[in-house]
């Protein structure tokens, strides 16, 4: 499961594009969600959904895990402000995924500091550039 | 869109981190109760949080954080006795439950009683 935050940093989407494709070629079953407009930035992206194929509202989703409807084995939640963050806290608390806090944007290091919940943490001061985030990303082992 | 938003309610702190929206209702509420991430109120919002989660009474009406990935949070209320009934329904089955639990540890901790003073004080 990929959590999306708020899309207004670039990065996000590309790095979800980026890890959605990298999970899947080693056999993880993926899906993706978030609010909206951050969905519809992804389906635009992917307009054959050739990297993604599931979406989910983030809402709903909260709703289906809280239930026992649905959960995941592993969980990365995006965040580049307190409300990703708060998002993520949810997760680790609803869920039984391991949770990994991908944090980024201008604030990343105060931000992943706040983070006090169980979460392995990949932090990288990331806004336009991917790169440092990518590569924080592929040291992950799952 | 949230059942929640489409109810009357007011908004006592807009646009603010989960943090102080936490500070203001335990501030501001005549009683503050803690309820995990993921506490259902009205028909389907799953209060999102990060814990402990506060939501305060203040006569009939119910504060509680509201969070949105792309404005932050809020702290809103609505006034809602069926919902205030629950959350302390609610607090009650978690002191029932403490109690239980504590009463079991108890009775685990204490073995026989003590048959003279200075088997008490070998204790």
């Amino acid at each position: 499961m990929l959590v999306m935050g708020c899309p207004e940093v670039p990065v996000q989407m590309s790095m979800v594009i980026y890890l959605t494709h990298k999970l899947k070629k080693s056999g993880w079953d993926v899906t993706v969600a978030g609010t909206d407009a951050a969905v519809k930035l992804l389906k635009v992206a992917d307009p054959e959904s050739y990297y993604v194929q599931k979406t989910v509202d983030l809402d709903e989703l909260i709703g289906d895990v809280v239930e026992k409807k649905v959960d995941f084995d592993v969980c990365f939640a995006f965040m580049h402000s307190d409300a990703g963050m708060t998002y993520a806290a949810t997760f680790s608390a609803i869920s039984k995924a391991k949770l990994y806090a991908v944090v980024f944007g201008k604030n990343a290091e105060a931000l992943g500091e706040s983070i006090d919940y169980p979460a392995e943490k990949i932090v990288a001061k990331a806004t336009h550039n991917p790169n440092p985030l990518k590569n924080k990303i592929d040291k992950v082992i799952l | 869109m949230s059942c929640v938003e489409q109810m009357k309610y007011k908004l006592h702190l807009e646009r603010t981190s989960f943090k102080e929206a936490r500070e203001y209702i335990e501030k501001n509420s005549d009683e503050v109760y803690y309820v995990d991430p993921g506490y259902k109120i009205f028909k389907d919002y799953y209060i999102i949080g990060v814990p402990p989660v506060a939501m305060g009474v203040r006569g009939n009406e119910m504060l509680f954080t509201y969070v949105k990935p792309c404005h932050g949070t809020f702290v809103m209320g609505i006034d809602s006795e069926e919902e205030i009934a629950r959350l302390r329904e609610n607090e009650k089955k978690k002191i029932e439950k403490s109690l239980k639990k504590g009463g079991l540890k108890a009775k685990a901790d204490s073995g026989p009683a003590p048959a003279s003073y200075g088997e008490m004080w070998k204790k």
